[in-house]
């Protein structure tokens, strides 16, 4: 089967360090921008669309286009949190398909490692938000906040912290393949749970790395896909959800993948079945568990039992994911691991993958990206990606 | 027991001041819509069911339900000294699910489901109090 896409991935670039104390943050955006566009075969003359988010340093697209030296007729800075880059691809698709540009250049770059030192913690939430009275003077904490779902979810499901935990040790076991992974040690069961409590249910090895560093992707028109030698990735799905509180009536047992999914799956007329590998947000174990059962890889509140055996260790399990080792122990730039879960979806599509990890044959993909916090506000964002002669 | 937890400052707004006032005589008041009668939270000035710009505050009843919680183990910001401490998502028994603390009680023995009441630290000059939770029958 051939199927159509409106738009290619061409190029995909992770920056290989996961400390940068002597670089720029608008250097780091530079660095990835040049990796994906040697990646595609093009050049920064070649770009005429540019999507970042937050972490896009100054004025933010306009200041980075100066810097790049672009010259744009199209630009988004839609900031979803760490799903960002999953919707600038579907942004990017519908602006080549309107006719509004051909190459759009993606960027991810920042350095979590020097400013989680300065502040003692991640903290994201900005103080004139509307919500800001009712929960960050609660002394609420990123991990604090993705505890009240896990343990929701085993107060409703009986989900175990040793299920938990199988979702790290799939991760890396993927991650000891990866020269550059931040975490390159196969750690068991037991290593997580006796992993220091940060937040109960959730221990410190329940939580992503931070890292410095970044990532970029180049989406091109099917026309400019055609004439370049590298093999292109097929964009045929993109579903967006916002979910919140909800004027007070929020559910901490899903995720906003239960909206986005179905959306996609709709628009690339597939279902979970037909997924070859999964690139799965992981800001923590509880993000993976919760966004399997809500994309429909399992039933709701199945997804303890679906982890378990190794079911997402690539080779052993049903659904391989996160192969590069995942924002658990790989990557988790600027705390936004949405560009690194497209990138190694790229990299199945292409088999490119590390030997040890790669999916044979793999030709269709799931990418999802989850902003924010799972238990308070979220941006959620689901791709369906295909290989060239998917 | 807990020991006493740090009030951070709400960072009151024109809308939410007299949500705010209301804490300092130790009530804590909830939003609802006159024209729907939809509970609203937190505070604000438009009902996002129905558009009408006429939302009140009215009592609340104090009681509820924890819904989920959580022992942080260590705080950061104002919280970096407080130990061990709950942060909670409480249902009112008006229906909102609200973020709180659960106080009076050892961590340990908090529990999904249990019923808790609202209590309030003394405001002082301060002109505000942050909605906590403790067990509803204290011995
Ligand atoms: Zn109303």
């Amino acid at each position: 089967m051939s199927r159509t896409a409106q738009a290619f991935i061409a190029g995909a670039f992770e920056h290989p360090k996961r400390s940068l104390p002597d670089k720029t943050v608008p250097q780091i955006h530079a660095e990835v921008a040049v990796g994906a566009l040697n990646d595609a075969g093009l050049s920064l003359r070649d770009v005429d669309a540019f999507f970042c988010a937050g972490d896009a340093p100054g004025f933010g697209g306009i200041s980075m286009a100066e810097y790049l030296g672009l010259k744009l007729s199209y630009i988004d800075s839609t900031d979803t949190g760490g799903s960002s880059y999953l919707a600038h691809i579907g942004h990017a698709r519908a602006a080549i398909a309107q006719g509004k540009c051909s190459v759009a250049l993606i960027t991810l770059a920042g350095k979590a490692r020097e400013s989680a030192k300065a502040k003692g913690s991640v903290q994201t939430l900005r103080d004139d938000a509307p919500e800001y009275g009712f929960e960050d003077v609660f002394g609420t904490s990123i991990a604090g906040k993705y505890a009240l779902c896990a343990k929701r979810h085993m107060h409703e499901f009986g989900t175990t912290s040793e299920q938990l935990a199988e979702i790290k040790v799939a991760a890396s076991v993927h991650a000891q393949h990866n020269e550059n992974a931040f975490l390159r040690k196969v750690v068991t069961i037991e290593d997580v749970l006796s992993s220091p409590m940060i937040s109960d249910p959730l221990h410190r090895l329940d939580c992503c790395v931070v890292t410095d560093g970044g990532g970029a992707l180049v989406v091109v028109s099917p026309e400019v896909a055609r004439a370049l030698p590298r093999r292109c990735v097929k964009v045929l799905g993109h579903g967006e959800a916002i979910k919140h509180a909800d004027v007070g009536r929020l559910d901490l047992t899903h995720t906003g993948a239960v909206w986005s999914g179905p959306r996609a799956f709709a628009e690339a007329r597939l279902t979970p079945d037909d997924i070859d590998y999964a690139s799965i947000y992981d800001s923590f174990t509880i993000t993976v568990l919760m966004t399997l059962e809500d994309l429909g890889f399992c039933k709701k509140g199945e997804g303890g039992r679906f982890v378990l055996d190794g079911n997402l260790i690539s080779g052993v399990g049903k659904l391989p994911f996160n192969t590069d080792g995942g924002g658990l122990c790989n990557n988790h730039p600027r705390n936004r691991g949405g560009m690194t879960k497209v990138i190694e979806a790229v990299r199945q599509l292409r088999g490119e993958a590390h030997p040890a990890v790669q999916v044979p044959d793999c030709r269709l993909a799931l990418a999802h990206g989850t902003g924010g916090s799972i238990s308070t506000r979220m941006g959620s964002v689901t791709l369906l990606l295909g290989s060239e002669d998917a | 027991m807990t020991e006493k937890l740090p009030s951070p400052d709400p960072l009151i707004s024109l809308e939410t001041q007299p949500f705010w006032d209301a804490t300092a005589k130790g009530e804590l008041r909830i939003c609802r819509c006159r024209q729907c009668r939809s509970y609203i939270w937190y505070p604000r000035s438009i009902c996002p069911f129905c558009m009408a710009e006429d939302c009140e505050l009215v009592p609340a009843s104090g009681g509820g339900t924890i819904y989920s919680f959580t022992i942080t183990r260590r705080g950061s910001g104002a919280y970096k000294d407080s130990g061990p401490y709950v942060l909670a998502y409480v249902e009112l028994d008006e229906g909102p699910r609200v973020m709180t603390n659960i106080v009076g009680i050892a961590p340990d023995e908090v529990r999904i489901g249990s019923r808790v009441g609202v209590t309030f630290d003394p405001a002082e000059e301060r002109g505000w109090s942050l909605p906590r939770f403790a067990p509803e029958t204290v011995a």
